[in-house]
């Protein structure tokens, strides 16, 4: 196809390579509902992530997109297939993953300061150290007036950002996001967008970011996979060549981001329209 | 393509204009308030008034339903002269000792029962049973039971008491821990939060706001425990106090008493509402403040 002179390459799948930082072998993930039907949330799905690799996960609503994420985490275990994190099997949760959620899972009973030191606390480590370094990564997000706020306190854009420090404090080597910025207003949401490739790019960790959003999903990634409409697998994946460090307020206007994302849409469109059928059929 | 912006010349004029708006709207508040407060006032005084004039006029017979001078004369005879069982404080005490004691012990049973049972799917399912059909039982009740194995001492009202409170506040908080938020215990599972620092860090907070609003409800039931459990059978006690006036045909003893028992649920109303202000002063201030 022509898309190879194009800034979107389209990879063909293979098997993920032994050293991946996230390796997604073959996975088929089935779980009994509560009325005793057999459900396939994903199928025959294979993904690798590099060290220090940013990708998306796009597909239509309901298509086992979070799902994957679980996989990764070791809250859900696949039923056929393999997950490796870091060249291990996963058996449990990991140290190296940190989680963003897509809705508010801060505490809200802490202070920003206690939220953000949550992580270090629960790892064992000393009360005044894990305070320090709370202190330093509210810093880094810009909220150091507002360490003794509570959330409710807070608008939705800094609440995002104490996330994104509760998370980074542990400094995960792999990350993984669960449509972070998907209830918050555009500028705010183009700044968070800054600032997470501010961090990853610091911290060098390994990225798995799912979103609805294409445009988001190619202003951000290295590798985007699509997926087809539920049970999910994978349709294509595109790498994404578009230098960094990039800017989230202008690259949406670069003719070649443009280029990419009409080319992708092209082939996410149909797994749409096709989730939006099934969806009205099954009144979901 | 133009900017436009606005010019700047009016902008004392505003001002004034903003503070005159501002001062007006403080002013309606404040008369609101008053209004409130005087009409609270005003009914409790009609209300009063219609009572006392009724039972003067004897539309209402003062022989079954007192009349507010009649209360006030048992109630100031009560505390001046002490009650046929003694001192008047000592009623209240012993009332509201039985009643802190079943409060305490059913609220703490009820909370760690609620938790243990909604960290535990296997034992939810296999108890849930048993509670329901414990809590169909009408728990008063079990007053005689206890008034027979335990005496008439305190025993028996503290266990009425416990008894009265506990399925309350179980209840709560297995609500409160089975509706903790599952994004925020993933979250604390992936920081690195071990099971039992999950159930003090995630859950019991969350549950909190639960446990709370249960506590208001079973003081009043605790209360309810006590003064049953002196009513079938006791020495000392606000129970016992109403039941002597029932006896001896004393509606004002029987009012006089109801009133008291409603002053100290009152009153532990107010200090546990402030308990529970302190406990959760994380949570956003409610639309509307009632009562205030």
């Amino acid at each position: 196809m022509q898309l190879q002179t194009m800034a979107a390459e389209k990879l063909s799948p293979a098997a993920p390579p032994a050293d991946a930082a996230i390796a997604i072998d073959d996975v088929t993930l089935r779980f009994v509902t509560p009325d005793g039907h057999m459900m396939t949330a994903i199928r025959d799905f294979t993904m690798t992530v590099a060290r220090g690799e940013f990708a998306c996960v796009v597909g239509p609503t309901g298509c086992g997109k979070s799902t994957t994420l679980n996989l990764v985490t070791g809250l859900l275990r696949p039923t056929t297939g393999n997950v490796r994190v870091m060249g291990n099997p996963v058996t449990e949760i990991s140290r190296d993953i940190g989680f963003v959620f897509q809705s508010d899972a801060l505490f809200p009973w802490r202070s920003v300061i206690d939220n953000v030191a949550a992580g270090p606390l629960y790892r064992g480590t000393p009360k005044a150290e894990a305070y320090e370094r709370a202190r330093d990564w509210i810093a880094r997000v810009g909220l150091a007036r507002f360490e003794k706020h509570y959330p409710h306190q807070l608008s939705g854009g800094m609440r995002k950002r104490v996330a994104l420090a509760q998370t980074f404090i542990n400094q995960p080597k792999i990350l993984l996001m669960d449509e972070p910025f998907s209830a918050l207003d555009m500028q705010t949401r183009t700044a968070m967008q800054d600032e997470l490739l501010d961090l990853w790019s610091e911290q060098k960790s390994s990225v798995v970011f799912v979103t609805h959003d294409l445009e988001e999903a190619v202003a951000l990634a290295d590798k985007v996979y699509v997926l087809t409409a539920g049970p999910g697998t994978v349709k294509s994946v595109y790498r994404i060549d578009l230098p960094r460090p990039r800017v989230m307020a202008d690259i949406r206007y670069d003719p070649k981001f443009i280029e990419i994302a009409k080319v992708i849409w092209s082939d996410l469109r149909e797994e749409v329209q096709l989730g939006q059928n099934r969806g009205l059929q099954t009144g979901h | 393509m133009t900017a436009i912006s606005p010019a700047a010349d009016r902008a004392a004029t505003r001002e004034t204009s903003i503070a005159v708006a501002e001062a007006r709207a403080k002013a309606r508040l404040h008369r609101r308030h008053a209004l409130v407060i005087g009409l609270r006032l005003a009914i409790l005084v009609v209300f009063l008034a219609l009572w006392e004039l009724g039972a003067d006029y004897n539309f209402i017979d003062p022989f079954f339903f007192s009349s507010p001078s009649g209360i006030w004369e048992q109630i100031w005879s009560w505390v001046t002269e002490g009650t046929s069982q003694g001192p008047l404080w000592l009623q209240i005490y012993v009332t509201l000792e039985e009643t802190f004691l079943g409060f305490v012990i059913g609220a703490l049973g009820g909370i760690a029962a609620g938790i243990i049972l909604g960290r535990n799917r296997l034992l939810a399912d296999v108890f849930s049973i048993y509670i329901k059909i414990a809590n169909s039982v009408p728990r008063v009740v079990l007053g005689s039971v206890f008034i027979i194995a335990l005496g008439l001492g305190m025993a028996s009202k503290v266990a009425l008491a416990v008894v009265m409170v506990f399925f309350v506040v179980f209840a709560n908080a297995f609500q409160g821990v089975r509706e903790a938020d599952r994004s925020m215990i993933a979250n604390a599972q992936i920081l690195g939060a071990s099971p039992f620092q999950i159930t003090t860090t995630v859950i019991i907070p969350s549950a909190m706001s639960w446990i709370l609003a249960s506590l208001h409800v079973s003081f009043g039931f605790a209360l309810v425990g006590a003064v049953v459990g002196e009513f079938l059978g006791a020495k000392q006690g606000m129970g016992l106090l109403i039941s002597t006036a029932q006896g001896a045909f004393n509606a004002n003893g029987v009012f006089a008493a109801m009133i008291i028992l409603a002053v100290m649920a009152l009153v532990v109303e107010f200090i546990i509402t402030r308990f529970e202000n302190y406990v959760v002063k994380w949570r956003p201030a409610p639309f509307n403040e009632q009562g205030a």
